[in-house]
């Protein structure tokens, strides 16, 4: 009987440890870091200063950020909209069909999104897929330049990180209550309204996750910027990788980095609030 | 019309979430250096990619970290979802959230965050540091999989176990790991599959001695198309469908 705590111990002992060494301390030296200045040997030297955090308002680092935003919440809006009637559509298709269909959109998510925006490249470069078929089809008289362009890197985006929209609104589509569309029909209620009052409202923790998930890769995957974009189009991912492996500025990254932490617990918080909202319209 | 909107807007979605995939594959045994005209079938880009030594040797490190890293994170993240399931104790929100959380969070920020510890701790870059940074970044995944399937449990076979004698290890041991094994099986395949396909952190926290697949891949990319990374995607791709038939295999649901 004496083993019987060793267990307990030791399952959540270690997870504990790790997460604690591996997750909690090195975020709090990100904080530490952004606060420190430039060392002269060292990456960081202990002079504490706001100058980090001053810098990010410059205006050509503000631009960035602007830019970044902008195009994370373009794609996040665009994946929406694509992938909501998806994911409803979805849920809608045969018992026997949907384990299948839902395979094919896991698929995606899996893979590598460095193969599938290398895919992407093949598609848009001047020679491309596209290019050619739209001259075949006699749409256009010469290759239109996609490739190294903020579009490319848009529509990089998306195909990256649409899977991550479409899995948490099929799940949240899923759990919806039939018997409540049913009952708001019955009342009178139209198509739009029915969306609009019932089902938008119920699943909107999916559709927040959703936007999650998608909007805070959008800022930081640099490696589709850099190969769809050319080095043109800037992304904090791009801003941080920099100053970290090439510019050398630690605590000016760190900060940005910070900056990313500060958005994700906004988000996250904002997401806490909407699925506890949600909860409540189901129970009352 | 209802009825034909239903099916072709999912249609037109997975056709364009496979049409660049499919692309991808055809030309890689496509017989032309340069253009995206079909020039005839050929196996020459994967028979130069077997001729590839410094390739040979990234894939062989990052199979070595997977391997390493899925296993470990499937024991640490495997023990942690049962005693979360079973114990209830000091800080458990706040070891849920902790896991939510970094699930949630960009890959760029756990990069940083890691590159910051490890050179604060004078450790090389290399692959010790990769592997530390691989099983973080797993153990969440594996946590959230097997929960999934524990929190389905059935409470009376423990009681059960417990009234006949077993200890808590034994109740593990011959009660729930054999009934959690798909979970656990696919929680494996999944940072299996996520380990071989990072690029965000393993771009931080590796170094020139220790060289890996996807960041091989990464600087070929950057120089442009060539047939062999063709070929080479394919690969990966065809190691990645794999992975997730078997998972969702594991984890389907039993009727």
């Amino acid at each position: 009987m004496k083993t019987d705590g060793l267990f307990k111990f030791v399952s959540l002992g270690t997870l504990w440890v790790w997460l604690f060494v591996f997750a909690l301390i090195p975020n709090l030296m990100v904080v530490a870091a952004s606060f420190m200045t430039r060392g002269v040997e060292d990456f960081l030297a202990p002079v504490i200063s706001l100058s980090s955090y001053a810098r990010l308002l410059d205006p050509l680092y503000l631009g960035v950020l602007w830019n970044s935003c902008y195009l994370a919440a373009l794609t996040t809006l665009l994946c929406l909209l694509m992938g909501y009637p998806f994911a409803f559509l979805l849920t809608r298709a045969s018992r026997r069909l949907r384990p299948l269909l839902l395979l094919l959109v896991v698929i995606p998510f899996w893979t590598s999104s460095l193969v599938r925006t290398y895919a992407m490249v093949i598609i848009l470069k001047s020679k491309g897929v596209l290019n050619e078929a739209l001259l075949a089809a006699g749409l256009i008289d010469e290759p239109l330049e996609l490739l190294y362009t903020d579009t490319a890197v848009l529509l990089g985006l998306i195909y990256a990180l649409l899977p991550f929209m479409v899995l948490p609104l099929y799940a949240a589509l899923e759990k919806l209550d039939g018997r409540l569309i049913e009952a708001a029909r019955d009342l009178g209620a139209g198509g739009f309204q029915v969306f609009i009052r019932i089902i938008l409202p119920l699943t909107m923790p999916g559709v927040i996750a959703g936007g999650i998930l998608v909007f805070l890769p959008a800022l930081g995957l640099f490696y589709i910027a850099d190969i769809l974009g050319g080095a043109k189009s800037l992304l904090v991912g791009n801003l941080i990788r920099d100053q970290f492996l090439a510019v050398r500025d630690w605590p000016f990254g760190a900060a940005a980095s910070v900056m990313l932490t500060l958005l994700m617990g906004l988000l996250l918080w904002v997401y806490h609030l909407s699925a506890r909202h949600a909860d409540q319209r189901t129970l009352t | 019309m209802k009825r034909i909107v239903q099916w072709v807007y999912p249609a037109f979605v997975y056709g364009l979430l496979y049409f660049p995939l499919a692309v991808l594959i055809v030309f890689s045994f496509n017989n032309s250096k340069y253009t995206t005209q079909w020039k005839g079938f050929t196996w020459s880009w994967y028979a130069s990619l077997y001729g590839d030594t410094a390739l040979w040797q990234a894939a062989v490190n990052s199979v070595t970290v997977a391997l390493l890293s899925a296993t470990l994170a499937t024991v640490i993240g495997a023990m942690a979802a049962v005693g979360l399931y079973r114990y209830q104790f000091f800080g458990k929100q706040i070891l849920n959230g902790l896991i939510f959380i970094l699930i949630m969070s960009p890959d760029i920020v756990m990069g940083i965050s890691l590159l910051i510890l490890f050179v604060a701790l004078q450790l090389p870059l290399g692959f010790w540091t990769l592997l530390l940074a691989h099983i973080t970044f797993c153990v969440p995944f594996v946590v959230v999989t097997v929960s999934s399937r524990v929190s389905g449990f059935d409470k009376h076979l423990l009681e059960a176990a417990r009234d006949l004698g077993a200890s808590e290890l034994q109740t593990f041991r011959l009660i729930l790991l054999p009934l959690l094994m798909p979970a656990v099986a696919a929680g494996w395949l999944l940072s299996f599959t996520l380990s071989l396909d990072d690029v965000v952190i393993s771009f931080f926290v590796t170094g020139p001695t220790y060289e890996i697949l996807p960041l091989k891949i990464y600087s070929m990319v950057r120089l442009g198309v060539k047939p062999e990374i063709n070929a080479l995607c394919t690969i990966m791709f065809g190691l990645t469908l794999v992975m997730v038939v078997l998972a969702q295999w594991l984890l389907r649901e039993k009727r």
